[in-house]
């Protein structure tokens, strides 16, 4: 079956990278977020926005806080949603990628969000699809939306961005948060420090305009302190990247002892308590990991409002930007 | 706007400043019981008005009457059209505030100008999903007609036949400096 022809691929927009979002993108899309705040605070939290619209989340990988949050973000927006989990699904009697992508466009979907294991999988897909893509994570590439809505909750607590410093602790080097989170907090003025050890830092850190640390004193000079758990279902089989949890806990784990008062402390979970962050500094007042969850869901419903309802012709410079078909060639060779 | 297009001012400061102070009179005498009145005024210069009526209705009465703002972006029927069909710009999304209980209340809606009547249908939408209010009523600075679904203001400022070409600019001080209501000529 050959690629279906995109109909308007110039006119349609996908958030594939947060590098696809300039610094005013981002803030519109913030400021949205916000809006839909008084919406949810009432008793009736839907809106007929996109009524009519249909959202299709396809999840390859495991996910509990953003599949259930772009459903309900649909959901709350009026669209019908589909939602699909690559278990239970034909993925499991053997169809590809392509095949599950064209067959759910048949149905005509205004947006596709897709979390798939391999880099470059969601920015592949805007090529076989008419809908707008939403990449709710790729490998350890890029996972835009779990940016916007760190930027969201750094922006409530602190009341901005620009300026702030932002250590971010643990796994590094397999985290497409981290690599979401450097260029997006950089784009809006922010200062970022890895902090871990060697081997669980990217080598091109310098390039992603962060600075490196391998000291948790570094923790020290840090208005948010951003937690990664270790993502060992992406470290290759037999590698060792720290000696054991239990060292890694002792080393690197974010305990009370190792921050100061009035320092934020957000993580983009799943926490594994006791390893990376410490139980009594998750569930304490510093902790923004409930806020970041429930964050989740209206920067969500900005993205598809943003995508299906688009800036408008007052700043037709404003649309996300459409993803340049050599990342979509670069990417499918990776995941062909 | 180009070289060619022409405006004229049809209310300035002064009767701007009278043309509210009436509608706020007129407020009050439709409401009896003040308790009952809300004011709900819709963004960016709507939101404005109501708090202009309010602080009138507060300055004849004494009663503080509750007002809030109120964004339609996301009730409006234009918002998955594509840039160019579009009557408007997809503005920026403000937070709405209505902070007040709308059960049982009166509640006038507040509006630079009524066109089309797109906008109050959106607005009336978005109010019933607040709440439950007795009654809504519609004020209007300026009605320049044109209407495409069955609205009428039940306060008017000024009515004002205008071709489907021009444009009604209402600048207030809070947000534009100046205090005018104007009329483009393309």
């Amino acid at each position: 079956m050959d690629a279906i022809p995109p109909k308007s691929s110039a006119k349609r927009r996908h958030l594939i990278s947060i590098t696809d979002l300039r610094r005013a993108d981002i803030e519109r899309i913030l400021q949205t977020a916000e809006g839909f705040e008084s919406v949810m605070r009432r008793d009736l939290k839907k809106v007929p926005t996109l009524r009519g619209r249909t959202v299709m989340t396809v999840f390859f990988e495991a996910s509990t806080r953003t599949s259930s949050s772009f459903e309900l973000a649909a959901k709350r927006l009026s669209a019908d949603t589909v939602s699909l989990k690559a278990a239970g699904s034909s993925v499991d009697k053997g169809e590809s990628l392509r095949d599950t992508v064209q067959t759910l466009s048949a149905y005509d979907p205004d947006v596709i969000v897709i979390r798939h294991s391999a880099v470059g999988a969601a920015g592949m897909i805007t090529a076989w699809t008419d809908a707008h893509v939403v990449n709710a994570g790729d490998g350890t590439h890029q996972h835009p939306t779990q940016c916007l809505l760190d930027l969201y909750t750094m922006q409530a607590a602190l009341g901005g961005i620009e300026g702030l410093h932002v250590a971010i602790v643990g796994d590094v080097l397999h985290s497409r948060v981290a690599r979401s989170n450097i260029l997006g907090l950089r784009t809006m003025g922010a200062r970022v420090t890895l902090v871990g050890p060697p081997t669980l830092i990217p080598r091109d850190a310098a390039a992603l305009g962060a600075e490196v640390s391998h000291s948790m004193d570094a923790l020290e000079a840090a208005d948010v302190v951003y937690v990664l758990r270790m993502q060992r279902e992406r470290m290759a089989a037999g590698a060792s990247y720290v000696p054991s949890l239990s060292e890694y806990a002792a080393v690197w784990g974010v305990t009370p002892a190792r921050l100061r008062p009035s320092q934020l402390v957000m993580h983009p979970g799943p926490i594994n308590r006791g390893v990376e962050i410490a139980p009594e500094v998750a569930d304490s007042a510093a902790s923004r990991i409930v806020d970041q969850v429930r964050a989740g869901l209206v920067v969500r419903m900005a993205v598809l409002y943003d995508l299906l309802a688009g800036p408008g012709k007052a700043e037709p410079e404003a649309a996300l930007r459409i993803v340049s078909p050599d990342v979509v060639s670069a990417a499918g060779q990776e995941v062909a | 706007m180009t070289a060619t297009a022409t405006e004229r001012v049809l209310l300035d400061e002064e009767a701007l400043r009278r043309t509210l102070r009436r509608i706020a009179h007129e407020i009050v005498e439709k409401h009896p019981d003040l308790t009952a009145l809300g004011l709900v005024g819709i963004y960016t210069r709507g939101a404005t008005l109501a708090q202009r009526l309010r602080d009138l209705i507060e300055e004849y009465t004494g009663a503080r009457v509750p007002t809030g703002a109120l964004d339609i972006s996301f009730y409006r029927d234009d918002v998955t059209l594509r840039a160019e069909q579009r009557a408007h710009p997809q503005p920026v999304v403000k937070a709405t505030r209505l902070d007040f209980p709308l059960e049982g209340k009166s509640v006038v809606v507040v509006d630079d100008v009524l066109y089309t009547g797109r906008t109050i249908r959106s607005a009336i939408e978005a109010i019933f999903d607040y709440g439950r209010p007795e009654r809504v009523q519609l004020a209007v600075l300026v009605d320049r007609g044109h209407r495409e679904l069955p609205i009428r203001p039940d306060y008017v400022g000024k009515n004002l036949p205008t071709a489907r070409s021009e444009r009604v600019n209402v600048e207030l001080v809070e947000i534009d400096e100046i205090d005018r209501v104007v009329l483009i000529h393309p």
